[in-house]
């Protein structure tokens, strides 16, 4: 299959579940590495995934404030979908995934990036969450709202809400 | 045959090997070999679509010391 422009391949990730968002970047790595221009699109719970280590700087009043503190951020503090209890289930999970060689959520992002996955950082929900762009990772390509995901999905062979 | 290159993503796990694959064709010359061995199954049929949507050669895929060997020819 020789084309000038590639195929391209759209996921939103709105969880922020450490199973589904495994199975978003083993798609988009997958993808990638098919020769697909892949674009992935963070928001509400998936831009936890984004996050660096700590509360949003940008949290202003209570409320804001104890959500922040509540919903920890960073690839190492996901919860899982099912069987979470309080930490114990990616506890054990990551424990078997490093027994059979499984890349970690980290591992995922950074080899997605490698491959050229286009990473977008929702703005509406960022606000919503107080986050700044310097609470995220600095390797962030674009960040849109959701017409830029529309323009990337109407041309996209794949598209997928995870 | 002769082998160019090998790629040992035994232990490991989808989409690891693939992603191996790409960083290891990705450094070879039109023409050349790569040898791969995994131990997931997936693989076999994996690497058989890689190749279709690629347009790269697979020459063939063998059962080895509980490890399956692949041996794939860059043809672009």
């Amino acid at each position: 299959m020789d084309k000038a422009t590639p195929d391209k391949a759209t996921i939103v990730v709105f969880s922020g579940d450490m199973d589904k968002v495994m199975a978003a970047f083993n798609i988009a790595v997958g993808a990638a590495s098919s020769g697909m221009e892949v674009t992935m699109l963070f928001t509400f719970w998936g831009l936890n995934i984004l996050r660096k280590d700590k509360m949003g700087s940008q949290s202003k009043g209570i409320l804001q404030r104890l959500f922040t503190l509540l919903n920890k951020g960073g690839t190492e503090k996901l919860p899982m979908s099912r069987f979470n209890m309080f930490g114990m289930g990616p506890w054990m999970m990551k424990k078997l995934m490093k027994r059979y060689s499984m890349p970690s959520v980290r591992e995922l992002y950074s080899a997605a990036k490698q491959l050229g996955v286009k990473v977008i950082a929702c703005t509406i929900t960022m606000g919503v969450m107080g986050l700044a762009k310097e609470d995220l990772v600095d390797d962030i390509d674009e960040f849109a709202g959701v017409i830029t995901y529309i323009k990337d999905a109407r041309e996209s062979k794949i598209n997928l809400f995870v | 045959m002769n082998i160019n290159k090998t790629v040992d993503a035994v232990g490991m796990l989808c989409p690891m090997p693939i992603l191996k694959t790409v960083q290891a064709v990705k450094e070879m010359k039109v023409g050349e070999v790569l040898e791969i061995a995994a131990t997931d199954e997936g693989i076999k049929k994996d690497i058989k679509n890689w190749c279709d949507m690629m347009g790269h050669e697979l020459i063939d895929i063998q059962d080895k010391d509980n490890k399956i060997i692949v041996h794939l020819k860059k043809l672009k």
